[in-house]
């Protein structure tokens, strides 16, 4: 693969879709370097992406390819060293300061962790009305109900019960309500079946990529388990910090 | 507060281990409290109950012990009650003496002689105003001591005889000896060596007494007075007049037998569990805080605000602080309530609300320099499975 990046558009992968709106992720050129003990690694090279509403994309690769860092700065966690990132239209290198950054990701980004990183004090409605505090930050926060989210991850049954009561599955579930009570524009998704058996990991990844194409949320999901791709609507593979796509 | 309260119940055995230590600081400060305004009232509760502003001692007296070392005479007097801002100025004696009462029992005195006519002289709660030449008003607290109005009290090696006529309102002790007051006549009597042996003083043997001496120059100031208020330079001109040293009554506590030495330890002692207290809730919530990094990354990286969880955490902090100082306050006051009456412990509200007061803001320091590691946990590190 050449050091020229590869333009994987949302549009030429689902052929004949129109999106109005602006794309969900566009990253344009995107390179990351990262300072490593002295030594200069390029996380990301070159790289451009860009991902509709209602698309969910899988981004595959070895460890250390570069995924977790095209989280980073999709997430708004950490600035490109060159190119630009534009989520749901806004330029985030127009977004200055931590305080802008961390009002941005409230408002607009979904993040799922590795087997959900749920709060260890806080049962699954809980966890959805922290989410739904942090996202309505100053505004006083209207009430909020989480029965619907828990419902649409089939978790209503287990509103009451805390992290260290639930299942491996059980709280990848209610990591992912957590991660919509914010209505996103883009989720990110980080090896969300990392700790799960193999038909646990085919629910998870099937409910993910129902969220986003019912909700028309753009979803970007770093995984290493082969096994789960047939739940995406593309597939692409990072290695080496540089991007390809992956025929279906 | 949405997770601090949560947390609190959720990591209720971890909280309530930090609350116990922080509810026995809070006895212990209660009872070092009370043992500190014990040790006040007992050293210095006959000067604070005098309506003096300041006290001219002779220039020079070494500050400690004072009032029984200064010598101070009527020019001397003449010159402080010449002063602008003086409204009153009267000569006090002040001795400590062993005594023996009619039944032999032995009683330690301090002597302060007043003129029964002035500003200085005591009003009874029982019995009668200082009069004749050999009348004591004497400490309520000595009631205890098997002392009532008529008992005679023989001065040691003098052996002259006085008469208990009253009993002031509530304790007055002075360096932890009880006050009597007698008439500043008499006191000269007795200073000047020439007291009766063996008889009480007579209005004869005072008025052919020729002694203008007593300790200390008792100073009132005028309403709304610079000296009134304490300041030291409005003693400078009437010092410099009467050549003496003068120093507002908080500051001639010092002047009294042990309380610098008494007062210091025990602030000393005060300030060292301030500072354990705020170390020790400092140490709690670091460890608090680390152990929850990579949670608080997650939050942070779901857009929560450093500010947000700032407030949280000083929340929870508040929380604790306040219930178990509470809780802390309520269990010493218990347990000070059944000090022996003999123990010099006084439970006063003013200094116990201050170091309640004290006890929670300085743990909140030490919680808030802890809980600000939450400003430095960087969100990216939320990637990953770095758990």
């Amino acid at each position: 693969m050449s050091a020229t990046a590869h333009h994987l558009d949302a549009a030429s992968n689902r052929a004949g879709a129109v999106h109005p709106g602006p794309l969900g992720l566009d990253l344009r050129d995107v390179t990351l370097e990262l300072g490593d003990g002295g030594e200069e690694i390029r996380a990301l090279d070159h790289v451009t992406l860009s991902v509709a509403p209602g698309e969910f994309l899988a981004v595959i690769g070895p460890s250390g390819a570069g995924k977790s860092s095209l989280l980073a700065v999709a997430g708004a966690l950490a600035a490109p060293t060159s190119g630009t990132v534009e989520v749901l239209g806004q330029d985030l290198s127009g977004l200055r300061g931590q305080g802008r950054l961390a009002a941005f990701r409230r408002r607009n980004l979904g993040f799922v962790f590795q087997s959900g990183n749920l709060v260890p004090a806080l049962n699954a409605a809980d966890q959805l009305r922290l989410a739904h505090r942090i996202a309505h930050h100053r505004g006083r926060s209207r009430s909020f109900d989480p029965a619907p989210l828990l419902a649409a991850v089939d978790m209503g049954h287990r509103a009451g019960h805390r992290p260290g009561q639930l299942s491996g599955g059980e709280r990848q579930r209610v990591g992912i309500a957590r991660a919509l009570v914010n209505e996103p524009g883009l989720l990110l998704v980080d090896e969300p079946t990392a700790s799960l058996d193999r038909r646990r990991s085919q629910d998870i990844v099937a409910l993910l990529a129902r969220q986003c194409h019912e909700r028309g949320i753009a979803g970007v999901m770093v995984t290493h388990d082969h096994d789960v791709l047939e739940h995406c609507d593309r597939v692409v593979e990072m290695v080496d910090g540089q991007l390809s796509a992956v025929p279906a | 507060m949405f997770l601090a309260l949560r947390e609190l119940t959720f990591a209720r055995g971890r909280f309530s281990l930090m609350g116990l230590v922080i509810g026995l600081i809070a006895i212990l400060m209660v009872l070092l409290s009370g043992l500190s305004s014990g040790l006040v009232n007992d050293g210095v509760s006959g000067l604070k109950s005098l309506p003096v502003s300041a006290f001219a001692f002779d220039e020079g007296t070494k500050t400690d012990n004072a009032f029984s070392r200064s010598v101070v005479d009527a020019d001397q007097l003449a010159a402080w009650q010449d002063q602008p801002d003086v409204a009153e100025a009267e000569l006090m004696g002040s001795s400590i003496m062993n005594a023996v009462t009619d039944r032999g029992e032995q009683v330690d005195l301090t002597l302060f002689g007043v003129d029964p006519q002035g500003f200085l002289a005591p009003e009874p709660a029982e019995g009668e105003a200082l009069d004749g030449a050999a009348g004591l008003v004497v400490s309520q607290s000595l009631q205890g001591e098997g002392i009532e109005l008529g008992t005679v009290i023989t001065l040691d090696r003098i052996n002259t005889e006085l008469e208990v006529v009253g009993f002031t309102d509530g304790q007055a002790t002075f360096g932890h000896v009880n006050i009597a007051y007698l008439p500043l006549a008499t006191w000269q009597l007795i200073a000047a060596g020439q007291a009766p042996d063996g008889a009480a003083p007579t209005q004869e043997q005072l008025a052919a007494l020729d002694f203008d001496q007593a300790s200390v120059i008792a100073l009132q100031g005028a309403e709304g007075s610079a000296l009134t208020a304490g300041d030291p330079e409005a003693f400078a001109a009437g010092d410099a007049e009467a050549t003496t040293t003068t120093m507002a009554l908080e500051e001639s506590f010092n002047a009294s037998p042990g309380y610098q030495a008494e007062t210091m330890t025990l602030s000393m002692i005060q300030v060292f569990l301030y500072a354990i207290g705020a170390l020790v809730v400092g140490a709690f919530f670091t460890v608090w805080t680390i152990q929850r990094s990579h949670e608080l990354a997650v939050l942070r990286a779901m857009g929560a605000s450093a500010g947000y969880l700032l407030r949280d955490g000083l929340a929870q902090a508040s929380i604790l602080l306040v219930s178990f100082t509470a809780l802390g306050v309520a269990a010493g006051l218990g347990l000070g309530s059944l000090m022996p009456d003999g123990m010099p412990f006084a439970l006063e509200a003013q200094p116990i609300a201050v170091a309640s007061a004290l006890t929670i803001l300085l743990g909140l320091v030490g919680a808030a320099v802890a809980v600000l590691r939450v400003t430095r946990i960087e969100p990216i590190t939320a990637l990953g499975g770095n758990r």
